[in-house]
């Protein structure tokens, strides 16, 4: 992702998530200028996906995607770090509990 | 230091990636935008020398492999291109600048394929030069350039490993396509070695970037490592090193090797090269040719908007 810095000719930005196989999330491969959404699907197969790493495409453009501000990550995440009792090794159980 | 640069020191220090939302110092930002960009327009040039060759290979199985190749070649620009724009430089700047002169790329595009046998050396040594420079870059600190390059690494070895093949099938031929190998590897041996850059002494920014960990190795170190690798692959092609110095030095457990013709170097570098005018003049070309195709494309795109718009 960018920060917006228009330029007068340029096709837009999109970002770009594959599929790499059923049953796996999409995930973020790049980005790259398209005309439009049908372009942009277009140019990503040709752009990413040429040894067949992807059996679907999401595309979005760039300026539609909102990011968490990395300077706050420390607030942000905070009221995670504290809770190990989340985690299952929290837990301290004898040995002959099995399957647990 | 402030807590900004502290925290950014912390990360490099602490091997973190650098995202393009973090605060960065200027200069990193400015030296990641330099070399990611200059990196991305060498892929861009460097498809014109192969894609000379393309409609007269010499079968249809090297015609295939080459237009892979060089369709490849595209593609890892476009990686670079987007993962430089992600520090705030616009597409349309970085072709300026290249177009201009501004920004480099790589000296070795500046030299003409003159056989097919180029196509066997280019592979092997120019790509085998630029894989030793971009496998220690899959760990360079700045994020979305490291990603680029991991992609870049998995396709770049077929493109060694086919040039290799080309010279294995002129070496097994006839007397006359031997000679070709040995002429491509002539004339090919220096430039690649040139393309490792100046002598660790003789690199400005090296010791900054190596500190930031744009780049982890030295000039001379990937050069050092280039040369003992394909000295080795040189003797399966039973194709001789056109350098007198080149020995093996049993104490350093490395091959000596002669001095680069610096004058030839920063000659190609300053754009006086064989073909600088040529390659520049055809990728302006080819984007001022492409110009009323991205409008008519945004074109099309304002129209059907319209038109939606009205229907609704």
């Amino acid at each position: 992702m960018t920060d917006e810095k228009k330029s007068t000719s340029e096709w837009p930005l999109w970002e770009v998530f594959i599929r790499s196989k059923a049953g796996l999330d999409h995930k973020h491969a790049g980005s790259l200028h398209a005309a439009d959404a049908a372009m942009a699907i277009e140019n990503a197969r040709d752009t990413y996906t040429r040894r067949m790493e992807g059996v679907s495409i999401w595309v979005v453009e760039s300026k539609y995607i909102h990011a968490s501000n990395p300077d706050e990550s420390g607030a942000l995440f905070e009221p995670a770090n504290d809770k190990i009792y989340r985690h299952p090794t929290f837990y301290d159980l004898p040995d002959e509990v099995k399957h647990m | 230091m402030t807590s900004f640069e502290q925290h950014f020191e912390d990360k490099i220090n602490n091997e973190v990636n650098i995202e393009p939302r973090d605060w960065m110092p200027d200069d990193y930002r400015k030296t990641n935008i330099r070399q990611i960009s200059q990196h991305a327009h060498s892929e861009i040039v460097g498809m014109l020398p192969e894609g000379n060759w393309i409609t007269r290979a010499p079968s249809l199985r090297r015609k295939a492999i080459l237009l892979a190749k060089v369709q490849d070649e595209a593609g890892h620009g476009l990686y670079l291109y987007s993962a430089a724009e992600t520090l705030g430089i616009t597409r349309d700047e970085m072709i300026e600048q290249l177009h201009t002169g501004k920004a480099k790329y790589s000296s070795i595009f500046n030299y003409p394929t003159t056989s097919w046998a180029d196509m066997g050396a280019i592979g092997w040594l120019v790509d085998g030069a630029a894989i030793m420079n971009q496998v220690a870059l899959c760990r360079t600190s700045y994020g979305p350039y490291a990603r680029a390059m991991v992609r870049i690494c998995k396709e770049e070895s077929f493109h060694q490993r086919q040039g290799f093949e080309i010279l294995l099938s002129l070496v097994r031929g006839n007397a006359t396509q031997k000679k070709m190998a040995q002429d491509a590897l002539n004339r090919w041996w220096w430039p690649s070695l040139m393309m490792f850059g100046p002598n660790d002494d003789n690199s400005p920014h090296s010791a900054q970037s190596l500190h930031w960990r744009i780049k982890r190795f030295s000039n001379d170190e990937l050069r050092q490592k280039f040369v003992d690798a394909a000295t080795e692959q040189a003797k399966v092609l039973g194709l001789a090193i056109p350098d007198p110095a080149l020995k093996w030095n049993e104490e350093r457990g490395h091959y000596d090797f002669g001095e680069i013709d610096w004058e030839e170097f920063w000659n190609v570098v300053k754009g006086n090269g064989p073909c600088n005018k040529e390659r520049l003049d055809t990728r302006r070309k080819a984007w001022e040719d492409g110009e009323w195709v991205r409008e008519a494309a945004m074109a099309y795109v304002e129209k059907r908007k319209n038109r939606s718009q009205k229907a609704a």
